[in-house]
């Protein structure tokens, strides 16, 4: 029995930034593409502007629901210093897809810890392949900036075996009717960033 | 509720966190004597890694003090599968049932195979039988050794029970484990043989013992308390367990991995060390309605008792506004408590609106049939927002969604004995100001409700956007101190961030430079 056939993936933000939903999409993505899935995320306190982490994980056979670190084949995130804060996760070779969104932690305005510097360099010093996207300004031009999480998922897709067809089609399935045409096309924006 | 609702032969669920068993082990403790008629299993979620709550204990210990049978899945499969067991263990047996599960259970989500749902089709209604209802002492003695009978016939149906099973691969290591530990033991030690146990109390003693007997050494990976461990030990077998696992913290992949190397005498690489970021907590929502009331008692010199919810958030730098938090009412006793003591400072406390419903009136009571002197703030936001939005007493719908009668605060505030009740716009800062200094310096018990609607549950922005003028700015940063996520901090001014901000304008009131104002909008 191997596990290596075991797809792990990671995104990360800010509560409110919408990676819960995007985590939906993803694991509804890969029961369509006709594997097992287990997915994870802490809801509660995290959602209240603290930093939120979501784990999705498929195959033919999957037992944790957590991700071990250096394992995740893609790591996508929607705040630029929480992909640093996860950075653990990804596999030596994996793809980290970060938005350039800098959103300041609370920390950082009472003067408690300081924001890190050139966090761009910090990126590319830390992860081999790396697609750095400004998700917002992406979602902005499409006329809805709470997208920017389907642009994220979009450039993430590109580092898996999914077909565009269940991306599509899980999309429609967890979004809201009205939402759906935004959500695709923010999704393909996103596909663009490869 | 649900114990007499099985009693009248409904099968019943009830479902709470480890602390919420707390509040319900006086009834359980009891409930095992009478026993059941339709089954009654409580769900029960413990928060090893105490992700949201203020306590780490394992509800495992309540199967064993409560001497009834528990029940631990290792995903949503096993969720659904062995809900129907507890149920059906628990109506054959005739006792309520414990289905603990943990944070990664709970909060991870995978596909599960539904059955067929089954009509229960019995008769509800309540026989009288005083002999097994009424537990006083001439009947409860008979009940007490029905229990102990109850209990071995239960040990036989969990070493007999589907939900307990042997794995057989490489002999040399057998592992005993139990919930989601499960499912992280078959990705560490894929070859090693697993005793895994879905019905783990009472313990099923004999498969303990021949799974020991068929391997070299054995490991017990739980995640808690050495509950496994320490029986097992207890049977006469040499195992290793806390000794390598922690003990304390929810496990994982790679607490595991760290565990087997420390078991196999390998040293973990060394980590590169990450970087120093910012930590980044939780944070009341811009537009919260808590925010200004904190923001005002960082101006008091008082002790403030807090409560668990949302307004926990208060306890946090900036606002650095909450003293004490213990359990759910303790916003409201404990005032009580440091006022008897004879501290010498004013008490404040403080509580939500659906806090104050649950486990808050026994203690405002309390303080008002006492003559204690406390303050108490309800800040009632409508909604029990923390969990999730759920409906309280307050809100004037069941958790059902139907229509039902607002039940008011400050009524009971009344009906308690609390003369002093008055009501407060929380955004209105003066007003708050005002009331707080008022009953604080009152010698008498008062009750001030802070009520506005959670802006996360209505959706909808209170007021424009506001936005600071740069130039006016002098960076005395005085709008930090509300700890808005909305505002930041750029170094020499503030800036508000136009997407977060819910115009809720408290920041444009505290600023003395008169540098924030609502955005002028485009016609």
């Amino acid at each position: 029995m191997s596990l290596e056939d075991v797809q792990s993936v990671v995104l990360v933000g800010v509560g409110g930034q919408g990676i819960l939903l995007a985590s939906e999409v993803l694991a509804q993505a890969a029961v369509l593409s006709g594997h097992r899935v287990k997915t994870n995320e802490v809801h509660g306190m995290a959602q209240r502007g603290g930093s939120v982490v979501a784990q999705i994980r498929w195959g033919q056979k999957v037992y944790s629901p957590l991700v071990a670190s250096g394992t995740a084949r893609v790591l996508g995130s929607l705040e630029q210093i929480e992909a640093l804060r996860y950075a653990h996760y990804l596999a030596p070779n994996g793809l980290a897809v970060v938005s350039a969104q800098a959103i300041m932690p609370m920390t950082v305005s009472t003067g408690e810890a300081i924001y890190p510097k050139d966090v761009p360099g910090l990126l590319k010093r830390s992860f081999s392949r790396l697609i750095y996207l400004d998700a917002a300004q992406a979602a902005l031009d499409l006329g809805e900036i709470r997208a920017a999480n389907m642009v994220v998922l979009g450039a993430v897709s590109t580092g898996l075996d999914i077909a565009i067809e269940d991306w599509r089609d899980a999309i429609v399935a967890s979004v809201k009717e009205r939402f759906v045409e935004i959500n695709l096309r923010a999704f393909e924006a996103g596909r663009s960033f490869s | 509720m649900a114990a007499a609702a099985s009693l009248a032969k409904a099968r019943s669920i009830v479902t709470m966190k480890h602390v919420g068993l707390n509040v319900a082990a006086d009834p359980l403790m009891t409930l095992s004597y009478l026993g059941v008629e339709g089954g009654l299993v409580a769900c029960v979620a413990d928060d090893p890694g105490m992700h949201s709550s203020q306590n780490e204990q394992d509800t495992r210990h309540y199967a064993r003090l409560a001497k009834v049978p528990l029940f631990e899945p290792s995903d949503s499969q096993e969720a659904r599968d062995l809900m129907l067991l507890a149920m059906e263990i628990s109506e054959e047996y005739r006792t309520p049932a414990i289905l603990r599960s943990t944070t990664r259970v709970s909060h991870s989500r995978s596909l599960v195979d539904l059955g067929e749902r089954k009509p229960a089709g019995r008769r509800i209604g309540f026989v009288k039988n005083p002999p097994r209802y009424v537990p006083i002492p001439v009947w409860g003695r008979v009940m007490r050794r029905d229990v102990e009978e109850r209990m071995g016939r239960l040990v036989r149906a969990a070493e007999a029970s589907s939900a307990n099973w042997m794995e057989w691969r490489d002999r040399s290591l057998g592992i005993v484990t139990s919930s989601i530990a499960y499912q992280y033991v078959r990705e560490v030690w894929p070859d090693a043989s697993v005793l895994k146990l879905g019905f783990s109390y009472p313990f099923p003693d004999s498969l303990f013992l021949e799974f020991a007997s068929q391997v070299d050494s054995v490991l017990v990976v739980e995640e808690l308390d050495p509950i496994l461990e320490e029986h097992v030990r207890s049977l006469g077998i040499a195992c290793r367990g806390g000794d390598v696992v922690p003990k304390v913290g929810e496990l994982s992949p790679d607490q595991l991995l760290l565990a087997r190397m420390r078991m196999e005498g390998r040293k973990p690489a060394m980590d590169a060390g990450q970087m120093a970021l910012p930590p980044r907590p939780a944070v009341l929502c811009p537009g919260c309605p808590h925010r200004g009331i904190f923001y005002v008692l960082g101006q008091l010199d008082v002790v403030v008792t807090g409560d668990i919810g949302c307004y926990s958030l208060g306890a946090f730098k900036p606002l650095d506004r909450m003293d004490t938090i213990l359990c759910m009412g303790a916003g409201i006793s404990m005032a009580q408590g440091l006022e008897k003591a004879g501290d010498p400072r004013k008490v404040v406390g403080i509580v939500g609106d659906s806090t104050f419903f649950h486990s808050g009136i026994t203690g405002l009571l309390d303080i008002a049939y006492n003559r204690g002197g406390s303050t108490i703030l309800v800040l009632d936001n409508r909604t029990t927002a923390m969990t999730g939005h759920q409906e309280n007493p307050g809100t004037g719908r069941t958790l059902m969604g139907d229509v039902s009668v607002p039940i008011s605060i400050e009524a009971i505030g009344s009906a308690c004995g609390i003369e002093r009740v008055r009501t407060v716009d929380p955004y209105d800062l003066e007003a708050v100001s005002v009331a707080v200094r008022e009953e604080v310096e009152a010698f008498a018990p008062s009750l001030i409700v802070a009520r506005a609607p959670c802006p996360l549950k209505e959706r909808r922005r209170l007021g424009a956007v506001r936005v600071v003028d740069e130039d006016a700015c002098k960076g005395c940063r005085i709008c930090i101190r509300l700890a808005c996520p909305a505002i930041e901090w750029l170094g020499e001014t503030a800036r508000i961030n136009p997407l977060l901000c819910m115009g809720c304008g408290l920041c444009q009131g505290i600023c003395p430079a008169g540098a924030i104002a609502p955005q002028e909008v485009d016609s």
